[in-house]
């Protein structure tokens, strides 16, 4: 085990405001369980589970409750004992309307766990892996892939090193931090999971260096006796935690344009997700909670909660005290990448990383100009793009053009949009951009097939 | 409070929902307070012909931006202070002693034919207050190149006789005509070279004092509203080329310092050349932009035949129109492109 500052560094990127301090002091306290959850099927990339329960079913915390619906999809379970008391129509944590199924909690203190799998080193991979599938497990950073599609890359594809994101760049959160902090050990272990699994090499904890005691409690965690692991510090900076950047800065190798993690041999789990398959392997339990941090300036009491799916927010809010001030945003995640969201009735899922309340002395809105071509976000941008051309292609509603120029390189990380003092609606001119290049790909699809 | 007592009617927005707190006004801002010593420079030097030309410019500008956008039926735009920089930089590259009507109509070119017509701000392709003093420059050469009678050209080692030629010029004026007549060419003593620097010379009213030039520049690179690859790319190359130039031809040619010290150098490198929306946004772009603006200044200044004894404005210009193709070649390698 040995700690190191990350080697190389992505061009571009911002510093924002970080407030951190307003939730990073708590620690994580478990939520009570509310008297009726919403727990919806949509919690992850890639098709929805299908519900297989039906209104007045009993089920046990840890019971299956949705079936993984294809290859790119996963599983979900109940997050609490109770019964089915409907299955509705609701949205998930991004606003996708999907099903969702309303269980009335009962605190049983039942569960209906998997087998736990003590001596995983000598267990085959495939059986792993499969665990990690019906657990129900995807990314927790804020994507939600499916972990089971991650871990299983294509033979062609070998890969030497597994990446675990602690960098958690986004301003305001602090739940992967505390959880490194308070489950070091745990997030260990589920590493060497994952590299049991890929047959990789190395290991790699990537933190930022404005988290010191989260890299001191991971060092501890790591000493062991561990080989291959090492922790990569990070300069604070904003995104350090995008995928293609934290591989560039840990391997100096750069993910091809429209490739994956894998054809770089590198994979990259959050430290959440890490500590869920350690939950999944070592105690058989799905996933079917999460930390969340709950914070803003707007909120009474800033806090990381350790909360069972398909809580509201509006519950979480309440457990925090309720709100100070007139609350003017409420967003689903981060700053920067984060949803803002219409109510507070939408139900917490797997890619729920915090809840970020702002009252309007925070938040700016603008009315944007024209660009003015000052170029920072140029400078900014990480992917190397010029977002002030594509806005302009995109606003002529030129999407060849915009797609000429690398539109669809665009990871919305938003550091565009930061820096822009036209106040230019950068991020959403990119999602324009990409939804027409995607509607025009999937006409010419049809084309083909005809 | 709790949550239900509240107004539950929040924002939805696309991300990011936080901003660094830049704007568009605050760098316009930042360039007058920028261009506030060079203005101070200009009243000691000039006295009351600065102040006019700055007012007349700057009230010109502002009206003439207001008038076009309630005829184009536009939402307002004056706050944004981009008009008023306009005005600013138009008077300070006025000779003093120019008619107020001539300024005027300078203004007014600047505002309404050089930005509006195309779209205002951010659509412009040319700097309007370059394209303005062009504009003035063609049209009304004599005044635009009549100056004041400072006793600057006493300070240059001269033959007897050639002085008075030297009075009533700018430094590059003098050197121009003494290459063309093949005169020997003037030297500067160090006093001179110290006047040109503190701005005591004949020239446009902001663009001779060096020094309260540069302290703007530096307010500029401290708030990051300029970079330093324009001016260091223009300077750099005006210095190189008459470097080379003095090394070959050290009869006909000015040593280098004295390029950089003369002229509209320092402020067209450092206030015009630099201006957002007609120079490129890339780095490289940039780099490329400064060598061809200190190449064309270069070229203009010493090619012996040519009419004007200075060429900052026009080589200025000239780059502001290459600017969307230097736009289009030097974008940056897009991250995980074969390189």
């Amino acid at each position: 085990m040995k700690t190191v500052s990350a080697p190389y560094q992505f061009k571009g990127g911002i510093h924002p405001d970080y407030h951190k301090e307003l939730a990073w002091k708590s620690a994580i306290e478990r939520m009570p369980n509310p008297s009726e959850l919403t727990v919806p099927m949509s919690q992850h990339l890639g098709a929805p589970a299908k519900v297989c329960v039906s209104p007045g079913d009993a089920v046990k915390k840890g019971s299956l409750i949705g079936e993984q619906n294809g290859f790119i999809s996963a599983s979900v379970h109940a997050p609490v004992s109770g019964t089915v008391k409907a299955v509705v129509q609701s949205c998930s944590a991004t606003g996708r309307s999907c099903q969702a199924v309303v269980i009335e909690s009962m605190d049983d203190g039942e569960t209906e766990y998997f087998e736990p799998i003590v001596e995983w080193l000598h267990t085959h991979k495939e059986r792993l892996r499969n665990r990690i599938g019906e657990a129900g497990i995807a990314g927790m950073g804020g994507a939600g892939f499916p972990t089971r599609v991650k871990l299983s890359p294509p033979h062609d594809k070998p890969i030497d090193t597994v990446i675990l994101n602690g960098a958690e760049c986004e301003p305001y959160l602090t739940s992967d931090y505390r959880v490194m902090l308070e489950h070091a050990d745990k997030i260990c272990i589920g590493a060497e999971i994952i590299q049991h699994i890929l047959g990789a090499k190395t290991v790699r904890i990537a933190i930022e260096d404005n988290k010191p005691d989260a890299v001191r409690a991971m060092e501890k965690a790591c000493a062991q006796e561990r080989q291959g692991i090492e922790i990569d510090i990070l300069p604070t900076g904003y995104p350090q935690g995008s995928e293609k950047q934290q591989i560039y800065n840990i391997t100096g190798r750069e993910v091809p344009r429209g490739g994956l993690p894998m054809d770089v041999g590198c994979v990259v789990e959050n430290v959440g997700t890490s500590l869920a398959i350690y939950e999944a392997v070592v105690h058989g339990q799905p996933l079917i909670e999460r930390v969340i941090t709950v914070t803003g300036e707007a909120v009474e009491r800033p806090a990381n909660l350790l909360v069972p799916f398909g809580t509201s927010y509006r519950k979480l809010v309440e457990h925090c005290g309720g709100v100070r001030e007139s609350v003017a945003k409420v967003i689903s995640g981060g700053p920067m990448m984060g949803f803002a969201v219409g109510s507070l009735e939408i139900p917490t899922g797997k890619t729920t990383s915090g809840l970020v309340l702002l009252p309007s002395g925070c938040i700016q809105q603008f009315s944007s100009q024209a660009c003015i071509g000052c170029g920072r976000c140029v400078d900014a941008c990480p992917m190397g793009l010029v977002p002030s051309e594509l806005s302009q292609f995109i606003e002529a509603d030129d999407i060849e053009g915009a797609e000429r120029i690398a539109l669809m390189d665009c990871i919305e990380c938003g550091s565009c949009a930061f820096v822009c003092p036209a106040h230019r609606p950068l991020v959403q001119h990119m999602r324009r951009g990409k939804t027409g290049v995607m509607a025009r790909r999937a006409a010419a699809d049809a084309q083909t097939r005809k | 409070m709790k949550p239900e007592n509240t107004s539950e009617r929040f924002i939805v927005s696309s991300s990011p929902h936080i901003h660094e707190g830049s704007s568009v006004e605050r760098i316009m801002l930042d360039v007058l307070i920028a261009l506030t010593p060079a203005l101070a420079a200009a009243c000691y030097f000039f006295g009351f012909d600065a102040l006019r030309l700055t007012a007349v410019c700057t009230a010109t500008s502002i009206a003439t931006e207001w008038l076009c956008r309630v005829m184009m039926r536009r939402n307002r735009s004056i706050g944004d202070l981009s008009a008023a920089v306009t005005g600013v930089l138009l008077a300070l590259n006025l000779p003093p002693s120019l008619p107020t009507w001539m300024a005027v109509l300078g203004s007014i070119f600047a505002i309404g034919i050089c930005k509006q017509i195309f779209g205002g701000l951010g659509y412009n392709v040319f700097n309007p207050a370059l394209a303005a003093r062009a504009f003035l420059l063609i049209s009304f050469t004599g005044m635009m190149t009549s100056w004041s009678d400072s006793d600057w050209s006493a300070t240059l080692t001269l033959n007897e006789g050639v002085i008075d030629i030297a009075t009533g010029a700018t430094p590059l004026g003098a050197i121009k005509d003494a290459v063309k007549a093949g005169r020997e060419i003037p030297g500067f003593t160090l006093a001179g070279v110290a006047r040109l620097f503190i701005g005591d010379t004949n020239g446009c009213l902001g663009e001779t004092s060096v020094f309260a030039l540069l302290i703007g520049a530096a307010y500029l690179l401290y708030r990051r509203v300029i970079t330093w690859h324009i001016p260091a790319a223009y300077t750099a190359t005006v210095v190189i080329f008459a470097t080379v130039l003095y090394c070959v031809n050290p009869q006909t040619s000015v040593m280098p310092h004295i390029h950089l010290l003369s002229g509209g150098l320092v402020l067209g490198a450092f206030f015009m050349a630099t201006d957002m929306v007609t120079s490129p946004v890339t780095k490289r772009g940039m780099l490329i932009f400064g060598v061809g603006c200190g190449v064309v200044t270069m070229v203009i200044r010493t090619v012996k035949t040519g009419a004007y004894p200075e060429g900052v404005s026009f080589a200025i210009l000239f780059m502001n129109a290459l600017t969307p193709l230097i736009n289009r070649g030097c974008r940056n390698r897009v991250f995980g492109a074969k390189s």
